[in-house]
């Protein structure tokens, strides 16, 4: 998959990434995904991401080559592979902010590095392609469980570990009334998730109604479509009984829809790092002192966010990207367990050739997509 | 009842969501919660077995924020920088990541790099195609109507604005070049 300029991508033959650093892996990808946050960079949203590039931050496969420093995986593992890069041993890794890695991302301090995801996050290629690099193969990497399958295993790469990962920051304790915007994969795995912390209710919103079944039957949540309000806070202010909830979880990001002006400034325009119309409404339809949660991509130039009303609200903003490794023993235990089956959200399984479809089926919601996922040829 | 002391009740119990959710409540204690506490030193590491990494090869002059101290010893090397994009992004990485110019050269950048890399694959056997490469015959094989029409989608308010939205600051970019092209030309024609 390579990047020819916003909108524009295409399956083509690129050198096999070789070694560059001793802790470096070679692997064979044997399946990928698409994740939402690809729209941004195939929208043109995210700063210096150059043609050439090939995206993919969820992917899972098997070691074809080592480093000769590498000690923890040999040829022939069949590993998952966390979105983040990482060292391990910076200040930030040292206590478990592994997105925010100091050490291997030389294009900016305000992120840490990801595989296919701009020369922002550090100029890696990704996994929608047949082989990728994984630097620091010793730390980011681990084997596969043999009772996990494929498509399980690659959605805890990123979407599952975020949706976890948003509601934890959420802070929800016994009872909270829990509303998550978007219904899109990591929406729907927050929304889920929010259950096992122990949330008294869980209201999901979003503009496309099949994802909003998908709310209602995989995560088991009430769900409103808010282009059938005037005025969605006011409705979620109702719901609340004019209280409003206790933690709002905004798994939107930078192209929210449903603010005409928003939308066209940021995604459209590219005047704001992200349309917060999502944030926006996070803000305004949760109770005094709640605690918002934001695992929502956006770009790093400023956006309009209604920092007053959260200041005035005494609300607790939290949000990062994923630690995804961080999550994983406890994620694992759950899948095992049967309290989540991270597949059940799959809809559409993409050569990687025809990968131009898929984005654009993604992008442009047609046919129920919810989450595609890639397969390359040589899988 | 917001106005009193007391919340407003929820319709089910945690005894009846237990029974109804699957793992209801089994991170209940944030104990379990992964992530919790913040900042708890990681004494195994993650498997690294070096205190500072062994740094990669710079094998051209890799562009770096100047808010970092040196090169990270870990970095990308997927597209080097060329060409007019590539002077634009080295000038851009001359401001740090508070400056706007940083962010929005980056982003002319990108605009300019696609126009090149449009132009240069016109030299090449596999020039670029906006029909396969927009992906949007998927339109025709992947239901691109009926996903659209009676869902009441949001989007569908500004889809038909949104070319004219994208292009339109780019066709008076380029009226107004020309205009100040013809305003320059003029001017030199009226000196000489």
């Amino acid at each position: 998959m390579v990047y020819r300029g916003p909108y524009k991508i295409r399956a083509e033959e690129k050198d096999v990434p070789a070694i560059e650093h001793p802790n470096d892996a070679i692997v064979r990808v044997q399946l990928a995904a698409i994740c939402g946050s690809d729209l941004h960079l195939y929208h043109g949203m995210l700063p210096d991401t150059r043609v050439g590039m090939t995206f993919g931050h969820e992917f899972i496969g098997v070691v074809d080559e080592v480093g000769s420093s590498v000690r923890n995986l040999q040829r022939g593992d069949r590993v998952m592979v966390p979105f983040n890069i990482f060292c391990g041993t910076c200040w930030y890794c040292a206590r478990g902010l592994y997105s925010n890695c100091h050490n291997v991302n030389p294009n900016a301090t305000a992120v840490g590095g990801i595989y296919g995801y701009s020369h922002t996050c550090g100029g890696y290629d990704g996994g929608q392609a047949e082989y990728v690099r994984v630097p620091f193969a010793d730390v980011g990497p681990s084997r596969i469980p043999d009772w996990m399958e494929d498509e399980d295993a690659v959605l805890c790469t990123d979407a599952l570990a975020t949706g976890y990962f948003g509601a934890q920051l959420g802070d929800i304790v016994e009872g909270d009334v829990v509303v998550v915007f978007g219904a899109g994969p990591v929406g729907l795995y927050a929304a889920k998730c929010a259950w096992l912390m122990g949330a008294g209710r869980v209201i999901v919103i979003d503009h496309l109604e099949y994802r909003l079944e998908k709310a209602r039957t995989f995560a088991q949540a009430e769900t409103y479509n808010f282009t059938e309000y005037d005025d969605i806070v006011v409705h979620l202010k109702k719901l609340t009984d004019f209280l409003g909830a206790d933690v709002a979880i905004d798994a939107v990001g930078a192209e929210a829809d449903g603010n005409f002006t928003q939308h066209v400034t940021s995604a459209k325009l590219k005047m704001q790092g992200g349309s917060p119309v999502a944030l926006n409404w996070a803000i305004d339809s949760v109770r005094k002192g709640a605690t918002i949660s934001v695992m929502g991509a956006y770009g790093p130039i400023f956006s309009a966010i209604k920092f007053g009303d959260a200041m005035n609200k005494g609300l607790t903003l939290r949000m990062n990207q994923c630690p995804v490794k961080r999550q994983w023993p406890r994620l694992f235990e759950h899948i095992r367990n049967g309290y989540l089956k991270p597949s059940e959200i799959v809809t559409h399984r993409i050569p990687l050739e025809h990968i131009s479809e898929g984005y654009h089926i993604f992008s442009a919601k047609l046919d129920g997509c919810i989450k595609p996922l890639v397969v390359p040829t040589a899988g | 009842m917001t106005y009193t002391p007391q919340r407003p009740p929820i319709s089910e119990s945690s005894d009846q969501l237990r029974a109804r959710i699957p793992g209801w409540g089994v991170d209940l204690d944030p104990k379990n919660r992964p992530s919790v506490p913040k900042l708890q030193y990681q004494e195994d590491l993650t498997g690294a077995h070096w205190e500072f990494p062994e740094r990669q090869p710079e094998k051209w002059p890799r562009e770096r924020s100047p808010e970092h101290k040196f090169l990270t010893p870990v970095f990308g090397t997927a597209c080097p920088p060329h060409g007019l994009s590539g002077a634009i992004r080295r000038f851009a990485y001359h401001y740090s990541e508070g400056r706007a110019a940083h962010w929005l050269l980056l982003m002319a950048a990108d605009r300019v790099d696609a126009v090149e890399s449009h132009l240069k694959s016109f030299l090449t056997p596999h020039p670029d195609n906006p029909i396969t490469e927009t992906g949007v015959l998927s339109e025709f094989s992947h239901h691109g109507l009926a996903s659209r029409f009676g869902q009441k989608r949001a989007d569908l308010k500004h889809q038909p604005l949104d070319p004219i939205i994208v292009g339109g600051p780019w066709i008076l970019a380029g009226g107004l070049v020309y205009v100040a092209c013809r305003a320059l030309k003029k001017g030199i024609g009226s000196r000489s």
